[in-house]
Parts: C-alpha cells; structure tokens; sequence
C-alpha cells in the first residue's frame, strides 16, 4: 500500500506491507532510529512518539495507520536555538542513564507540557505511567519534566 | 536552549553526563541501529514444550520461501561442532536443541532471511515432530526418586543434581545451635526473577571472506571475555575477532554470557556470506535469557533471649534450570552467597547450597545480584526480622545490638571474608532520624487503634564488589583484572581506553573525572573509549559493581604513571631536580618558587618535543596499567520503607523510602544517586510484583510484560537519600562500588516493612512478590507458593 507520512515536518511516501508496525517503518524505512523497539505488548513505551500531537505506543500501530497524519520523534524536538526545554531537562537533572527509554519519555514530556504547561509532580507520574524506565527509578525523570516546565515558563516571560 | 548551570569540576564532583547529547537526541547507537550493506536477519523457531523429545524437523517449506537465505538446525551446527556450548560455569548449553528441548522456549532452528518479517512468516513453515516427556518445573521435585534426568546428553547422568557446596564452620555452628537459649527457622524463597532491561538481547554479525575478520556488535557487558571465548570454542583466531559493545539499553547481569542469538548470527554470516542481524522480542527475552535468584533458602537463627545473635545456619536448594550457566568467579558455585551473616558480629555460620537441573531457562546470577549477595542479604535481613517477631523485640534496637562496630574494622567475618572499612551504627542512625523512627512508631500505634495498617521495615546490608583478586577470582579462566591505558595528546588532551563497559552507568563521565582529578586536566578534554576489543585493553567488563573498584582504580594508577612521566619532563623544561618539584593539581611547580611551574598542558607538549630528558626516559606521557585488585570493597547501607497495607484487598502502597548508603568516596554524586534510584525501583518490583512462576507442564507464566510486571511511576515512591562517606582503605581513591547497592539493599526493607503491617495477623513471613492476592492469603493464614501454579 502506498502512505504518505509527515514525520517531523517533513512529508514521505513509500510503499508498504499492510501489516508493517510503525516502528519499523520509522526505524527502517526512514532510518529514524531513535525510537526503539521493546516489548510488542504496549507496555514498555520506547517506542512512543507523537500522532497528531498524542503520544502513541508505535509497535501497536500500523504504519497504513498514519497514512496523512503528523508524527513527531525525538529526532525532530530540537529548535534552532538549541535544544527543547525537555531534552534539557533531562541532561540537567540526570533524567536518564542508559537512554533506552529515554526518547519515548521526551514525547510524551513534550505533550504533557503544551497541554499542562505547569503539571504537579502527580500529573508527572501520571503522565508517564505508562513508560517503563529500568534505571532511573523514575524520580530524576519527573524532576527534569519539572525543571523543563518550570525553564520554559521563564522563556516565555523572558 | 543553552544552559550552563552545573559547570565541569576539574575532577571529583557533580557533572552532566557527557553521553546525554546524544541520547537526549535520539542519536544513541544500540545494537537494533546497526544497518550494515546488504545485511540479513535471523530468527529462531523455539520450543513450545519444556521437556520434549526431538522426532523429526521438516526445513523444506521454510527453505523454499522466497527471502530466505539459510536455515540452521541442530544437525547442522553439528556438521560444525558448534551443537553444544560451554557456559560460563563449566558446563554446556544446547546451541540449537538436537536430542530434545528441555525448556519452554528453548532455541530450535534459526532462519535467516532478507529482512525480519520474512524470517518470521518462515518459522511458521518448520514442522517439528516432538514426543512430550514429564517435567521438572519444582525444584523441590528435582532430586526426587525417579524424577526424568534432563541431562541425558551428559554421560552417566542419572539424576538432576548439579553441585553441593559448603561454607563456613559447621562444626561450631552446630554446637553453638545446640547450646542456644533461642532457635528460630524459617523457610524463605527468593523467587526467580529476570532483569529485563528495556533493550533485548541482539548482535550483528559480519564476517569478512577476505581478510577472516569477524566483527560481531552485540549487547554484550563484557566484550573481552566474549571475544576469547569465541576463540576458544569455535577455533577462531582471537586477532581475527574484534567484537563491539555499542551503547546498551541496561544489562544488570542479563548481557554477561553469551546466548544462542550470538552464536547463530555468527554462523548465519559465515554461511551466507554477509552481515547477519539477531534481535530478539521482549518474550523471547524473558522466557530464555538468564533469570536470576530461584533460591529455595532454610535459615536458622540462634540468639539469646535478650537479642545477641550468636550463629546463622543455612540450607539452599538453587534452581539453575536446564543448563548450569550461571556467570560467577569459577571456585564460587553459588557464587558471594557465603556473605550471608551480612552486616552483624556473630561467633559462627555455616551454609550448604545445592544446585539442581529443572526444565527451565538457564541463567541465575543476574540482576544486579552482586554474584547472590542479593539472595544473602534478603536472607539475613528476613531472618533478624523474623527473630524480633520471635522476641517481641524492636527490629531496630535487635540490629543495633548486633551490627558490627567501627573498631572491629578490617573485620574477618565467619564463613571468611575481609571486610574493608565501615561504621554501620551510624548509617542506621542516620536512616532513623531521617525517617523520624520513634514518631513514625506511634503513628503505627494510633493507626492500628483506627484498624488501619502501616509497617516500617528496615534493612542494613553489606556487599562485597569489585571482583576481584585473580589469584582467588575468574571466569572460565581468566582472571578477574582489568587494563587501562592513557594516552595524553602534544596539546594536553587526553584519551582513556578502558576494558569494562557502560550500560548507562556513564562511564564516559566519571572515568574522565578521576583522571581529571589526578591530572589536572578538564574531563571535557578527555574522551573515554570503551566497548571495542579492538581499541581497548583486555579485562573482564561491567557487572558485580566492579567497574569502579577495578577499572576506577585502574584509571587512577594509570594517571598517576602518566603524573611520574610528567614530572621528570617538567624537571627537565625547569632544569631542576625531580626532586624539587611539587604537584598542585594541573601542575609542577618548584618548591618555595610557585612561579617556576609548568601546566600538565606545558608538560605534554614539551614531553612531545625535542627536549633532552635525562637517559633512559623516553619521549611523551602514556601509560598503561592492569589492576588486580588486592581485596574486594564493602560498600553498606542502611534501608527503612513505610508501607500503608489495605487487609481488605491486600494492596500494599510505599508511603517513603530512605536509603543511606555509604560507597567510600563519591566520583560523581549526581550519578551515584541515579543508580541508587534505580535499584530502589528494583527492590519495590522484586518485594511486590516480579516473579517468573511456572505451571506444572513447564510453561512459564511471567512471557510478557502484561505478565511479568516491572514497577512504573505510581508505584515508586519519591526517594529519599542520605550518605555517609568511609573510604575503602585499599582502593587508590577509596571509592567502593554502588551499582547494584539498592538492588541487593531495597528488597528485604520493602518485605519487612510489608509484614511488620500485618504482624497483628500473627504473619511472621511470607515469600515475594507481595502481591495483593498474596497479602490477602497471608493475612487468611492460607499462604501458598508464590513461584508454582500447581495445585
């Protein structure tokens, strides 16, 4: 079947299996690695990434699925002037070790963010209880979401 | 957005990850990134019973699907003597199964295709003809009088057993039982888990007709061992082989051996001629990849009646599985286990471990265990507890009587081992003023009153790592050393090549920082190269923690040559007398004339230079070095969990976590508390959701991760850390090792604090993963086997 996703902004046509998982299709179609592949199952979430703006497990969706869709990854959250308060957050507030799980967890920071621009450290938990990170025990994930929120309200005001 | 906040030390200290940049932008290079040309990839069709004779194995439709590029079965691994393995413990593991599969899930052909999908539409095209055989899924029934020998393959083989091993003095542990005023047994399971970081097992193979070389990516933690061992089993030259640890999505222990995946990508390439890819899916890996724990642990308690613990005696019964493939230093079956008197004076002990066959996966020591000081440690930690509920006695003030004191320090515990350096009262005293422990007491009162139950479990344990002394410690022969080299650039940058390897424990920090601080140079201008035997000196890799104790110390010593080198070129540029000089970090200067001083950067140059330097001195500043480490280090901490325990439903919620834990010095605080953080995690999941339980055929119940849960954001709490600092007397720098602390510590505080909430009920013990349905039985005095669904 032929799609046409716009990933990252940028728009790609191919041709597909019908029943190719939209993790393989970012990862070996388009060499868009850094969303990995984990469980299968729904329930690790390192293959989470944006559709439409919602943060989506990829390996439960297809990639005809996404046909004329927006998908966003880690690959496409860094401005031009740097990095996106989120990924910055997690280097400042050591929010992960092995990395793993650490793109999925950007996603769904970002989309947390631009709909809870000041999320408690509960809405935190919740936002990412559906992401496994073996490391990192959590604790220093939810502080660099907090740090991001609480640095992107200053570059606003700024 | 630029931030600047944290700027580098120039050396120990709080410091961004110089590995985040690539990670925060999805620029990590793990082993399922690795496209090569033309690359191929393979799968394995596995076994669906536990025990099964092999009948018959029909390739031809597989063969003659379009995509497929070979099919490898057991017969023809044997063509190759490469049907069989050695594992790391001296015995052997079916590569592909060829007589009869003796797990669920076991390896039986591997299909390689031109792209994943098409090898798995393949696999469902092999028709295998088994004859199902009884199974031995309860190790309690291994050695039972005609229970079915699963070894059959090994000559003479008539029963399950595998090894029996002792420690300790069992004569005077045996006297001081008999002559004891209080004797308390209990039965405890530590339940088989499985590490499962979030990155499966894979390699990509590539094997170069040509030249003969072999490069093999792989999620490998000990990239130097695997690649001799390849050598050695398969007769391959070891410089032909250059194996490559990318970055690695975890490992806590599950990436140390070597699995059939790697073997077959091997083959896969050298058969077909181009580069093979293996990755396995999240089931695969938790239903064949090593398992850790499946302890099954008698323990004896024998004290006073006022609460002085005199003696500890344990009997071990220890599920290895089908194959004994357990990674630990050779002369150690049950591996560290024998630190089971953990952190208190007592006069004697003694243990016996008996390790048995059973259809499941191999594996065992796994899972940041330290090589079983986790299953020690929650062993001797349940037992004081259990001897407080015995003596009605505050499970605090029975630790306090009995830990071991900073005088007695280095202490020579019972079954022989030298601890380093510690002050464990006041660890436990801090852990207890940071809870607020007397008020958290009658908090636990006044709520019992209203028929609400919280509990408050302490843990205190001491680990022993960094192995080790290679005189006493190896894996199938290879001492346990590690090598650093340092090579310091005309312009004073510096590379440090290291032989063990991160799995985000982030070593490219802190190594850079320890060489900063001996140096003097910023860990900015140092790169740290790792995970490649080509490009690193040998050494047995990152697991048991030791990656700090040995190639820490390594790192230090290999800085401190380069320092020596640099001096006699500074006394040289100065025309002084070595003598003369004196280093402030960064620098030598001539004593009394500060002024007269030459930078390491100076000094690198000049070391590069046509500079006379005295005879026998050659130009530049390298070094190399290898560390054997004298002793292990005994990092300790002390744990204290508070729980809220539903009776009703039996759902178990951590209100607070508090973990002191002393490491000796700290590189790099930041880090240190990251890993601490994560081996909490580990502890909440062991105490009350993982378990990898079987059903009676052998069928593994915990295949997937809606299965076999591994604890989310909800259910951690927010930690609380606080530290004391007793440096390891013997280490270069005094550091001691952290990163499995908190999985070895956390368990038994999170266990404890569970049954201190439901001690009104008369529960005195009850085995892991405290599940809601499991607390609900114990509290209806109907406990029932956490790790068999037989009834």
């Amino acid at each position: 079947m032929q799609i046409t996703v716009t990933v990252n902004g940028e728009s790609h046509t191919r041709d597909v299996e019908p029943r190719l998982l939209l993790v393989h299709f970012l990862r070996n179609e388009l060499g868009l690695t850094g969303t990995h592949w984990g469980c299968d199952t729904s329930n690790c979430g390192v293959c989470t990434v944006s559709l439409d703006g919602v943060p989506v497990k990829s390996c439960t969706v297809l990639a005809v699925m996404a046909d004329g869709k927006q998908v966003g990854t880690v690959e496409g959250l860094e401005r031009a002037d740097g990095l996106d308060p989120v990924q910055q957050g997690f280097v400042q507030c050591h929010g992960l070790q092995c990395g793993f799980c650490t793109p999925g967890m950007l996603i769904t920071a970002r989309a947390l963010l631009n709909k809870n621009p000041d999320p408690s450290e509960t809405e935190i938990r919740e936002a990412i209880s559906g992401q496994l990170c073996r490391c990192t025990g959590y604790e220093n994930i939810v502080r660099s979401v907090r740090w991001a929120a609480e640095n992107e309200a200053k570059e606003v005001t700024a | 957005m630029t931030v600047t906040e944290n700027p580098t030390p120039m050396g120990f200290g709080r410091m961004h990850r110089k590995e985040d940049a690539r990670f925060v932008r999805g620029k990590g290079n793990y082993v399922d990134d690795i496209t090569l040309p033309g690359m191929l990839h393979g799968s394995f069709l596995r076994s669906p019973y536990a025990h099964a004779k092999i009948i018959s194995i029909d390739t031809s439709a597989a063969e003659a699907l379009p995509g497929v590029r070979a099919v490898i079965t057991g017969a023809v691994l044997e063509t190759l003597k490469l049907a069989w393995m050695p594992t790391l413990s001296y015995d052997t593991q079916a590569v592909l199964a060829t007589d009869k599969v003796r797990f669920q899930n076991q390896e039986v052909v591997f299909v390689v295709a031109d792209n994943h999908y098409i090898a798995r539409d393949a696999l469902e095209l092999i028709e295998v003809d088994y004859e199902p055989l009884p199974v031995v899924a309860d190790a309690k029934q291994a050695l039972a009088a005609g229970a079915p020998v699963i070894r059959d393959d090994k000559e003479g083989k008539t029963d399950n057993h595998i090894f029996d091993w002792a420690a300790g003095d069992k004569e005077k542990t045996d006297a001081i039982f008999a002559d004891s005023e209080v004797v308390v047994t209990q039965d405890i399971l530590y339940p088989r888990v499985h590490p499962s970081p979030l990155e499966t097992c894979g390699a990509v193979a590539d094997f170069d007709k040509v030249s003969g070389k072999l490069t093999i990516y792989s999620t490998t933690q000990a990239p130097h061992a695997h690649r001799t061992i390849y050598a050695l089993v398969a007769g391959l030259p070891e410089h032909k082989l250059r194996v490559i640890s990318p970055d690695i999505g975890g490992g806590f222990g599950g990436k140390v051996g070597i699995y059939p995946g790697y073997v077959l990508a091997i083959v896969g390439s050298i058969v077909t001629g181009k580069p093979v890819k293996w990755m396995e899916d999240r089931n695969e890996h938790l239903t064949s990849t090593a398992f850790a724990r499946d302890y099954h642990m008698r323990g004896e308690i024998a004290a006073t009646k006022d609460g002085k613990i005199r003696a500890l005696r344990v009997d071990v019964l220890a599920d290895h599985g089908a194959f004994n493939g357990t990674a630990q230093p050779t002369k150690f079956p049950a591996g560290f286990f024998h630190i089971f008197t953990g952190s208190y004076d007592l006069e004697a002990a003694s243990c016996n471990v008996t390790g048995v066959y059973t259809n499941k996966a191999p594996g065992g020591v796994a899972y940041a265990c330290s090589f079983r000081i986790t299953e020690a440690a929650y062993l001797v930690e349940r037992m004081v507890d259990v001897l407080a509920f015995e003596l009605q006695m505050d499970p605090a003030e029975l630790r306090m009587k009995n830990l071991i004191q900073p005088e007695q320090f280095p202490y020579t515990s019972p079954t022989g081992w030298e601890y380093d350096s510690g002050d464990y009262p006041r660890a436990l005293r801090l852990a207890m003023d940071m809870v607020g422990y007397d008020k958290l007491r009658v908090e636990q009162a006044e709520k019992l009153q209203r028929g609400e139950h919280m509990g408050i479990g302490i843990s205190f344990f001491t680990e022993g790592v960094g192995a080790g002394p290679r005189k006493h410690m190896d894996i199938l022969g290879l001492g346990m050393a590690d090598g650093a080299e340092l090579r310091v650039h005309p312009t004073g940058k510096a590379v440090l090549r290291l032989s063990v390897q991160t799995q985000g424990q982030g070593h490219e920090t802190t190594f850079a920082q320890i060489v900063a601080e001996e140096l003097g140079i910023s860990p900015d201008d140092i790169d740290v190269v790792h995970g490649d035997t080509d490009n690193t000196p040998f050494g047995l890799g990152t697991y048991g923690s030791r990656s700090t104790p040995v190639s820490g110390a390594a790192t230090a010593i290999v800085a401190r040559k380069v320092r020596d080198r640099a001096k006699i070129v500074a006394a040289a540029m100065l025309e002084v007398s070595t003598d003369d000089l004196e280093w402030e970090k960064g620098k030598f200067f001539v004593k009394g004339d500060p002024d007269q001083a030459k930078t390491i950067q100076e000094i690198a140059m000049g070391a590069h230079s046509s500079l006379e330097l005295p005879e026998g001195v050659e130009g530049q500043l390298d070094a190399t070095t290898v560390y054997n480490p004298p002793n292990l280090t005994y990092p300790f901490g002390a744990y204290i969990c508070v729980v809220d325990v539903d009776p009703a439903t039996g759902q178990v919620k951590v209100r607070r976590f508090i973990a002191v834990d002393d490491c000796g010095v700290r590189i790099n605080p930041m880090i240190v508390e990251g890993q601490v953080h994560g081996g909490l995690a580990d502890g909440v999941g062991m105490a009350l959701m993982q378990v990898m339980a079987f059903d009676e055929d052998g069928n593994h119940l915990g295949a997937s991760l809606m299965d076999y849960l591994l604890p989310t954001s909800l259910e951690c709490p927010s930690w609380e850390l606080g530290e004391t600092v007793t440096p390891s007397p013997h280490h270069p720098i005094g550091a001691k090792g952290v990163g499995e602390s908190a999985t070895v510590g956390s368990p038994a505080a999170v266990v404890n604090a569970v049954l201190d909430a439901l001690k009104p009920y008369g529960v005195r013990h009850a085995d892991m993963p405290l599940t809601p349905s499991n607390v609900w039985r114990a509290i209806q005095g109907n406990p029932i086997r956490t790790d068999l669904a037989i009834e």
